[in-house]
């Protein structure tokens, strides 16, 4: 490859890749802006600032946010207390069934979500469980424990054991040494399960759909609005989304980056 | 705990040992015990239900009524195969389009790699419907990428692309890029670059030394990208509804309707048993080949 008078072609490929991967984003925040007329919010009609100064306009949006944002940051939680006790378990112990665990873990994250909502669906008409609030709660808990276990146990396995050891030859029983040496280590790995866990669970549409009953999540608001025409509000609410968990992501990567640099 | 510190050191030892023993197990149970209950527990409903029989009047009675699969091959043999085809070339797509990114953001671009690799993540994190939505725009009939295809022969001048499987296919693809390009970047990160340049070294050419060093290593990401693609691309029905018309309805799409609006639960459930099947498969082929210590990282 060196020296190779092709050098400039994946550069050039790598921008046009991105061109392409942020090119609906791009619509979408530009459409927020979209002076419409009609309901369909899918030509250019002139540029306008009234969606962004009167985003509650359209009253089922923010009722739609209020149970997206609540069941987002329980399921991130639970699902983030039990990835990380799971993750402990994997990286640290040798046990019995640790193959069988590991597969059991994958096969939620190779499930498709149809099979996924639509099994959950199957359980709760059969034991005649009414659908809503708790139902979406524990469907997100579900599918979120699998990349939580992924996230921490990434961070664990690159930790060393030794300060756990030197503690417990310090005489710290096993919660001491948990408490203050484990969790802090690893808490960068717990804060971003977490982060995973809550954009995950905001923006998923299929399993709530299966499990929602009469509940309307942000995403379930969206997808009935669709077949009538989004208004321009939605594309207010989305870029703001957008923006937040950018700067969300940013400001853990800055974190991460600092302690990285304070350990070295 | 008590008991063990009176009886003296040898017996707190081994019971000690017996608490360690014990650990793995109690942090694993709670977890473990969700899945088992909200997983593995609906799925085996899932199959029961698959075999009842009645209408939603009358009720559902379990009946060992296999029928409900006979669909799968006859009413919806249509829908299943165009899910596994429209999965099947979506994968393909984001193959070609995703390794040669990630190979680029794996070689070329130094000490800036992170900036990149949050780039390439930062577009889905705008809402997942609202991103397919914006395909409606960018694929309009008066949109520039119809007007493009027709003025250069691909489409008829009277052609579409939106409500057609190219718009499904096209939504797929773009919707399922970051897990075919996250696994073959890591892939090629793992890899030892001094393989490369022995390879160089010993007169191979740049397209031999990818042939024979690069693939190879980055197998296991195109795997598991290539799994992590069609599976939920095969299962998918938001594209179909969205961007698609319903000639080209999926498997899940009848699964869906089925379920929340016809209320046929037996025949739907066989659906997804189906799908399911054809999941496991690819699974264990999967784990076969990569081993079941690196799936879930």
């Amino acid at each position: 490859m060196r020296g190779s008078r092709f050098r400039w072609l994946l550069p050039t490929y790598l921008g046009l890749g991105l061109a392409y991967l942020f090119m609906p984003v791009l619509l979408v925040i530009m459409f927020s802006f979209n002076d419409l007329r009609g309901r369909f919010n899918v030509r250019w009609q002139g540029f306008t600032f009234d969606h962004w100064l009167d985003p509650f306009r359209v009253p089922a949006i923010p009722r739609a946010l209020g149970p997206s944002l609540t069941i987002a940051f329980l399921s991130a939680l639970v699902s983030t207390v039990l990835g990380t006790l799971i993750a402990l378990a994997l990286v640290r112990y040798r046990f019995r069934g640790k193959a069988a665990t590991n597969v059991s873990l994958f096969m939620p994250m190779a499930t498709p979500e149809v099979v996924m909502g639509s099994s959950l669906l199957a359980l709760f008409v059969a034991v005649q469980a009414a659908t809503g609030f708790v139902t979406i709660l524990i469907a997100h808990i579900l599918f979120n424990i699998s990349y939580a276990v992924a996230t921490v146990r990434a961070r664990i396995a690159g930790y060393e054991r030794d300060l756990e050891e030197a503690a417990m030859d310090l005489y710290a029983d096993e919660w001491q040494t948990f408490r203050r040496v484990t969790l802090p280590m690893i808490m960068p790995g717990v804060f971003a399960a977490f982060l995973l866990g809550f954009a995950l669970s905001f923006d998923d549409f299929v399993i709530s759909n299966f499990t929602a009953g009469s509940v309307q999540t942000f995403p379930l608001y969206v997808w009935g609005a669709a077949r009538r025409g989004i208004p321009p509000q939605v594309n207010v609410w989305g870029t703001v989304v957008f923006l937040v968990t950018v700067t969300v992501m940013l400001l853990y990567l800055r974190w991460q980056r600092r302690s990285a640099l304070k350990r070295a | 705990m008590t008991a063990a510190t009176v009886s003296g050191p040898a017996v707190s030892a081994a019971s000690a040992a017996r608490r360690r023993r014990r650990i793995p197990y109690l942090l694993l149970l709670p977890g473990m015990a969700w899945l088992l209950l909200f997983f593995f527990l609906p799925l085996a409903q899932l199959v029961v239900t698959s075999l009842e029989e009645g209408s939603l009047e009358a009720g559902f009675n379990f009946a060992w009524a296999w029928d409900n699969y006979g669909a799968l091959f006859t009413t919806y043999r249509g829908q299943f195969l165009r899910s596994l085809v429209f999965a099947g070339i979506a994968t393909l797509l984001s193959l070609l389009i995703g390794y040669p990114l990630a190979y680029a953001i794996a070689f070329r671009t130094g000490r800036y790699k992170p900036l990149f690799l949050v780039l390439l993540l930062m577009p889905f994190l705008v809402p997942f419907l609202l991103r397919t939505l914006a395909w409606r725009i960018i694929l309009a009939d008066e949109g520039l990428v119809v007007t493009t295809l027709q003025s250069i022969g691909i489409l008829g001048s009277s052609g579409r692309v939106l409500a057609t499987p190219m718009a499904v296919v096209a939504g797929l693809t773009y919707n399922l890029m970051p897990f075919m390009v996250l696994p073959i970047y890591v892939a090629l990160e793992k890899m030892d670059k001094a393989l490369l340049e022995a390879s160089a070294d010993l007169y191979g050419s740049p397209f031999v030394s990818f042939w024979k060093v690069t693939w190879p290593l980055s197998l296991p990401g195109v795997i598991s990208g290539t799994l992590l693609t069609f599976i939920p691309a095969a299962g998918d029905y938001v594209e179909v509804e969205l961007l698609g018309n319903p000639q080209s309805a999926m498997v899940g799409n009848v699964i869906e309707s089925k379920f929340l609006n016809v209320i046929d639960y037996p025949a739907a459930a066989a659906l997804s048993v189906g799908l399911m099947v054809v999941v496991v498969f690819l699974v264990v082929f999967y784990v076969r080949r990569v081993g079941t210590e690196e799936l879930v990282t």
